[in-house]
């Protein structure tokens, strides 16, 4: 297969950026997308040119390193997939495919098509955990989780934390992300500790970096690889409520009673 | 009261202001066309003076519902441009290209149609209300206001382009609503989305047809 590809050259965060175009030629039907990068890489290196910069990890759509934004949408067309799952076969013969970066205020570009999430690590190091003392773990039947709860959490789990639901939203929001993070905690009998403190402090920390907010478009579900619902973001609301009407907030004193 | 601005600071918060500012609006379209819809009755003439008469003689209910609307609609007008300042910063750099899957054209344009609903929301006022913007105003005869209003083709035509707009706006808002105050639920929220789509085209349908009424004749 044939494909003219336009890349979004970068030198470095504060330099201006452009498409460049790059004809392929006898590409794999079989071949990944990154895959066919690699080889065009591995071109531009022996022309003396500088390759592409791109990430990916596990390239088998778990890490959620991934992420470009293919012909205007983040992950390309195939719906409930990573960039490294997509494959040659789901374009056209001689089609142009234009590779952008996830472009979000929040997301700097640090080169070409390589972006800086680190705002989604502070968005998790402020809430996104359960404290739980260490040692040898608990009897597993120790705390009964019913089915239908363990399901729900799941779905929330399987979050990625791609980027891809700020990367495709008109408003550069993370809700989607935040939401699903604050939901599968939540959602377990271990997260209820911390619930609605995690919900307050993630949200937090989301407005302090300066994500958009929702405008529920549904934009980031349908791009999601994971397939996150609203409903999280719905969710995420309630907690959020909850905890501004209804926790008794902190005293700053500590203790006491 | 720090729970007061937490929440008003928050994203989450605004969104909340939006979507119970924008029902209040939302309850008004509705029960403002159902009171409107009496022209086209029969003897609507003297039906709608009636019950324009039937607002003025309560003037604490009239003046009470006046006063929350506009307080909704400051602090939607608010809230919408403090989070679309907010959103601006957060999307700086467009794609270059950019294929939408999901989000309806409705939905990307609520801050046209809401500033567009706005102008309108003052140009009627002036229109049918206190009249300065009316060719031959009269306070006591809400009908013949009407008939002489619409009966200029572009005070109708302008009528008729802010309705399509109001449509546009609540059939997203009408569902939006209901997500920000987080109730979303796999079973109720896509015929949601269907009947604020559905309600969204009855109402214009509904409010277009008092002009269009006039200038075909049919209200005289
Ligand atoms: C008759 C007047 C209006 C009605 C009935 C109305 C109704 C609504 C409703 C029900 C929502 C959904 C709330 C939510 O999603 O949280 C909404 C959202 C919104 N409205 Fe209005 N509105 C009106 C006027 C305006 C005006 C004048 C503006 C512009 C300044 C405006 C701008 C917005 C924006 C930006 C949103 C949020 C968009 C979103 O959630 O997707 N609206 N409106
Ligand atoms: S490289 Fe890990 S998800 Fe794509």
């Amino acid at each position: 297969m044939n494909f003219t590809l336009r890349i979004w050259r970068q030198k470095g965060p504060a330099s201006p950026g452009d498409l460049v175009t790059y004809p392929m030629k006898d590409v794999s039907p079989d071949m990944s997308l990154l895959e066919m990068l690699d080889g065009l890489n591995e071109r531009l290196i022996a022309e003396g040119q500088e390759p592409i910069a791109f990430e990916s990890d596990c390239r088998e759509g778990i890490c959620g390193v991934c992420g470009l934004t293919i012909n205007g949408i983040p992950h390309g067309r195939r719906r409930s997939t990573t960039t490294c799952q997509l494959h040659m076969r789901m374009f056209e013969d001689g089609e142009e495919i234009t590779i952008e970066p996830f472009r979000a205020g929040c997301f700097p570009v640090v080169k070409d098509l390589v972006v800086d999430r680190r705002a989604f690590d502070r968005i998790i190091a402020s809430g996104g955990f359960i404290s739980a003392s260490t040692g040898s773990a608990p009897e597993a039947n120790s705390l009964p989780v019913s089915k239908k709860m363990s399901d729900r959490a799941m779905d929330a789990a399987q979050c990625i934390g791609c980027g891809a639901c700020v990367a495709s939203c008109p408003n550069g929001s993370a809700m989607l992300f935040v939401g699903a993070k604050i939901s599968h905690l939540g959602l377990l009998p271990q997260g209820q500790p911390e619930r609605y403190d995690r919900a307050r402090k993630m949200v937090a920390q989301m407005d302090r970096e300066g994500f958009g907010a929702c405008t529920n478009t549904g934009e980031c579900e349908a791009v999601c690889p994971k397939d996150i619902s609203l409903e999280f973001i719905a969710r995420m609301f309630r907690d959020y409520l909850r905890s501004v009407f209804v926790e008794r907030p902190e005293s700053g004193a500590g203790g006491g009673p | 009261m720090t729970w007061l601005r937490s929440l008003w600071q928050s994203t989450i918060g605004k969104k909340v202001v939006m979507a119970v500012t924008g029902l209040i609006l939302f309850g008004f379209v509705i029960g403002h066309l159902l009171g409107n819809m009496q022209v086209l009755l029969p003897d609507g003439a003297r039906r709608i003076n009636h019950y324009s008469r039937f607002l003025h003689e309560n003037a604490g209910l009239l003046w009470g519902a006046r006063a929350t609307l506009l307080i909704a609609l400051i602090l939607h007008l608010i809230t919408s441009l403090q989070l679309t300042l907010r959103n601006r910063k957060a999307r700086p750099e467009p794609y270059r290209v950019k294929r939408w899957r999901e989000a309806s054209y409705a939905s990307r344009t609520m801050m046209l149609s809401g500033p567009i609903i706005f102008f309108y929301i003052v140009y009627h006022l002036a229109h049918l209300t206190t009249g300065q913007a009316h060719p031959d105003f009269n306070p006591d005869d809400v009908y013949r206001n009407l008939v002489i209003g619409f009966g200029v083709w572009w005070a109708s035509g302008a009528y008729i382009v802010a309705q399509i707009l109001i449509a546009m706006h609540i059939s997203h808002g009408a569902w939006s609503m209901f997500q920000s105050v987080g109730l979303n639920h796999p079973l109720y929220t896509p015929p949601l989305k269907m009947l604020a789509r559905v309600l969204a085209i009855g109402i214009a349908a509904g409010y277009i047809s008092i002009p269009v009424a006039v200038m075909t004749g049919l209200v005289t």
